[in-house]
């Protein structure tokens, strides 16, 4: 009876019936399960438009005030929900626009699907009105691209589309589609992508490498992990626990690896990187092996490669066989979805514990805090500071909130001190470092999970490069919470002038507006503090809102995020001062 | 620091346009000038054949390849070093038939791979091929008698290695 009905439907949905190219696509969409788009309406897409017009009950658009706002708040929507995430944007500038965002899910692997509307194909190298090359303009940022010219190629280049954004290591495709295939007919079947002849999306796993791997590890005595987003983007946040659950092995995150693994966990040891804490850091130039976990080596994360764990042997869990030796050359790679080789593993690797080695962190730990963390959770300054608005957020949320954080000083204060007990709850732009992220992809993550808090802290820079997505928040009531730590300066650039331009504070201090007005004329609830006293309560009004809310936190204007490695020192040189 | 030398890459990949733009936008992005670029049908159907020659070092190449085959539309990419490979030339010179019956040129169309393909009341071609020294000889020789137009293509190569694509797509399918 199932196998019947079954037969029925796929009959069903897999019936022919003449449709628009217009039309086509928002049926592909509706196959892949989409109910959501972020986009902005131009001449070239009009068609579109006008079926999305027909289909509203059933695919839902969110029209940003920028195209950009659009990619970035489809990235937070995938960040969040592991989907794609899908943009709408006319021809010309309508899809240049989204050339930011879309370099940014390239560098940081998120789902995402582009489709931009082009001229008549009549009109393709003429110099059209709104006519852009966004094909040529997009390669070397999206994982894969195409132009389409006729409305009969639509379903098939949808569903590889999507096929490709999601399988493997994820990233952004953009299928440009001309206004003659958006109103030609076709007759429309689909079919999902299951494979591409000249793509293999997962390398297969091999077995000897495993083991070997697992030798390694066993035989140990300084072991340490680092991990990024290949665990959340793999899903394999359990059997990561599981993994270092049972070799007992100390564990430091990426930027982007962060909230894979519960902050407070017990061989969690913090983030490593050019401000990650001391510990991590210092230690990596002293393990013996080095476990590499969905990481990438970034120069970020690696300071000097020269002196990077040079002593280590060094193993590679990798889904991308161009990681391998690309920046750090591996004694043993393993390819393959970290879901597949971490549970593979386990069949192979002794239960251990390493307490004394994990107190050689704890140690570094307690240093750190006596320098550092100390005076940011609990600060006898008068100036407010950075980590003690991350300090206060997690006390009132416990660590149950999705953080969405901009780029610069106050982005590494919310990786540094926001606690995260669940996956998928720190969404940041890492790779690219695009500022202007955090307010478009805090209501693209605010969409994907309405049931969780989702807290964009934004910078007073980066706010203003996106700022006009408050029409958004106002026109689809997406409660999002907005904190602007705001020292009136481009905080990270100052910083960079004070250590290493000898103060020159060449064009970094900002005059800013009244933002608690600019928030309120968007009818979006506002305030502002910069009375230590009066944080805390300010914090658990934004919380208490049931709806969106702004809160601009005054903070001391020169200071700086510390630990530090300086760039083309090594991690071990990292600074504390 | 390790020495540049020659390489040369072969793509298979499959006949899409914009395929080109893609794989130069990687030598693009890490500064690699491309010495010469070909591109033909391959020994299989639908299937087309890039060959670069690039100059530089051994880690850098083989990083570009991985990049190179990481593209959805690249069924593989080989990277070879000289001696690894048989490669050829083609050149064609035009030169005013003026010297068409100069007893220096006939002399110089002894070299074994250089012919006459096409002759005119004003000029006639010669084609040449080799490697890439005797094509630069050939030039040297012919540049006095007054060269109308000179091109060469790009290097294509066979490689002593097996690549087995056919195989690898009988694998995929």
């Amino acid at each position: 009876m199932e196998t019947l009905k079954k037969e029925v439907q796929e009959q069903k949905t897999s019936k022919s019936k003449k449709v628009t190219g217009a039309e086509a696509v928002i049926k592909c969409l509706l196959e892949e399960g989409v109910d959501l788009v972020y986009g902005y309406p131009g001449g070239a897409i009009m068609p579109v438009y006008d079926e999305l017009y027909k289909y509203q009950d059933k695919l839902h658009h969110v029209l940003t005030r920028h195209e950009q706002g659009a990619t970035h708040a489809a990235q937070g929507f995938a960040r969040v929900t592991g989907k794609p995430g899908i943009v709408f944007a006319t021809s010309g500038p309508g899809a240049t626009n989204l050339v930011t965002g879309i370099a940014d899910a390239q560098i940081d692997s998120t789902p995402m699907v582009c489709i931009t509307g082009q001229v008549a194909s009549h009109l393709l190298g003429s110099d059209a009105f709104q006519e852009t090359d966004i094909v040529g303009i997009s390669t070397p940022v999206t994982k894969w691209n195409y132009q389409i010219t006729k409305a009969s190629e639509i379903p098939e280049i949808i569903a590889k589309a999507f096929y490709i954004a999601k399988s493997g290591r994820p990233g952004p495709v953009l299928v440009d589609i001309t206004k003659d295939a958006q109103f030609g007919e076709l007759e429309f079947s689909y079919k999902k992508c299951e494979k591409i002849r000249s793509y293999k999306a997962v390398p297969s796993m091999e077995l000897p490498k495993v083991k070997e791997a697992a030798a390694l590890i066993n035989a140990a005595k300084k072991p340490f992990i680092v991990w990024g987003q290949g665990v959340i983007i793999g899903e394999a946040e359990q059997e990561f626990k599981n993994f270092i659950e049972k070799t007992g092995i100390p564990s430091a995150s990426t930027v982007l690896g962060l909230s894979a693994l519960e902050t407070k966990h017990p061989l969690n040891v913090g983030m490593v990187g050019m401000h990650g804490n001391y510990a991590p850091n210092v230690l990596t130039n002293e393990c013996d092996v080095l476990i590499a976990i969905g990481m990438r080596f970034d120069d970020r994360v690696t300071g000097n490669l020269n002196t990077y764990a040079k002593q280590a042997k060094v193993i590679h869990f990798e889904i991308d066989p161009a990681e391998v030796d690309k920046n750090v050359k591996t004694d043993v790679a393993v390819l393959g979805n970290v879901k597949e080789t971490l549970s593979k593993i386990m069949e192979y690797v002794n239960s251990s514990s390493h307490t004394e080695w994990l107190g050689e962190f704890h140690k570094l730990y307690q240093k750190e805090c006596e320098v550092v963390i100390n005076d940011q959770l609990t600060p006898t300054k008068v100036g407010l500071t950075m980590g003690e608005v991350l300090g206060q957020i997690n006390k009132e949320t416990n660590g149950d909130a999705v953080i969405v954080s901009d780029v610069g000083q106050h982005q590494m204060f919310a990786c540094r001190y926001a606690d995260f007990i669940k996956t998928r709850s720190n969404v940041t732009s890492g790779g690219l470092g695009t500022m202007g992220f955090a307010l478009p992809a805090a209501i693209g993550a605010k969409m994907g999970v309405p049931n969780r808090e989702v807290i964009a802290i934004i910078g007073d820079g980066g706010y203003q490069m996106t700022i006009q997505e408050l029409g958004t928040i106002l026109q689809t009531e997406a409660a999002v919470k907005i904190v602007v730590l705001n020292n009136s300066f481009l905080g990270m650039v100052r910083q960079w002038q004070e250590l290493f331009f000898d103060k020159r504070y060449a064009s970094t201090v900002m005059k800013n507006p009244d933002f608690v007005k600019i928030a309120e004329g968007y009818g979006i609830e506002a305030n502002r503090v910069s009375d230590r006293k009066e944080l805390a309560g300010a914090i658990e009004t934004m919380i208490a809102s049931k709806s969106s809310y702004f809160l601009e936190v005054v903070i001391e204007k020169e200071d700086n995020v510390f630990p530090m490695i300086p760039t083309g020192a090594s991690v071990s040189d990292i600074r504390l001062s | 620091m390790e020495e540049n030398q020659k390489f040369t890459v072969s793509v298979y990949t499959e006949n899409n346009i914009g395929i080109l733009n893609r794989l130069s936008a990687i030598f693009l992005k890490r500064h690699i000038n491309i010495e010469s670029m070909t591109v033909s049908r391959s020994e299989i159907d639908h299937v087309h054949r890039f060959t670069f020659v690039v100059i530089v070092t051994k880690a850098q190449i083989s990083k570009v390849v991985g990049q190179l085959e990481k593209q959805i539309e690249v069924i593989r990419a080989f990277y070879h070093t000289e001696d690894e490979i048989i490669y050829h030339e083609i050149a064609l010179f035009k030169i005013s038939s003026e010297h068409l019956y100069n007893e220096k040129i006939q002399d110089k169309l002894k070299f074994r791979r250089a012919h006459i393909i096409a002759i005119t009341e004003r000029y006639f071609v010669i084609e040449a091929s080799g490697l890439k020294e005797d094509i630069d000889n050939m030039y040297e020789k012919l540049r006095p008698f007054g060269l109308l137009q000179f091109v060469r293509s790009g290097r294509i190569a066979i490689t002593r290695p097996k690549m087995a694509i056919s195989e690898l797509l009988q694998e995929i399918n």
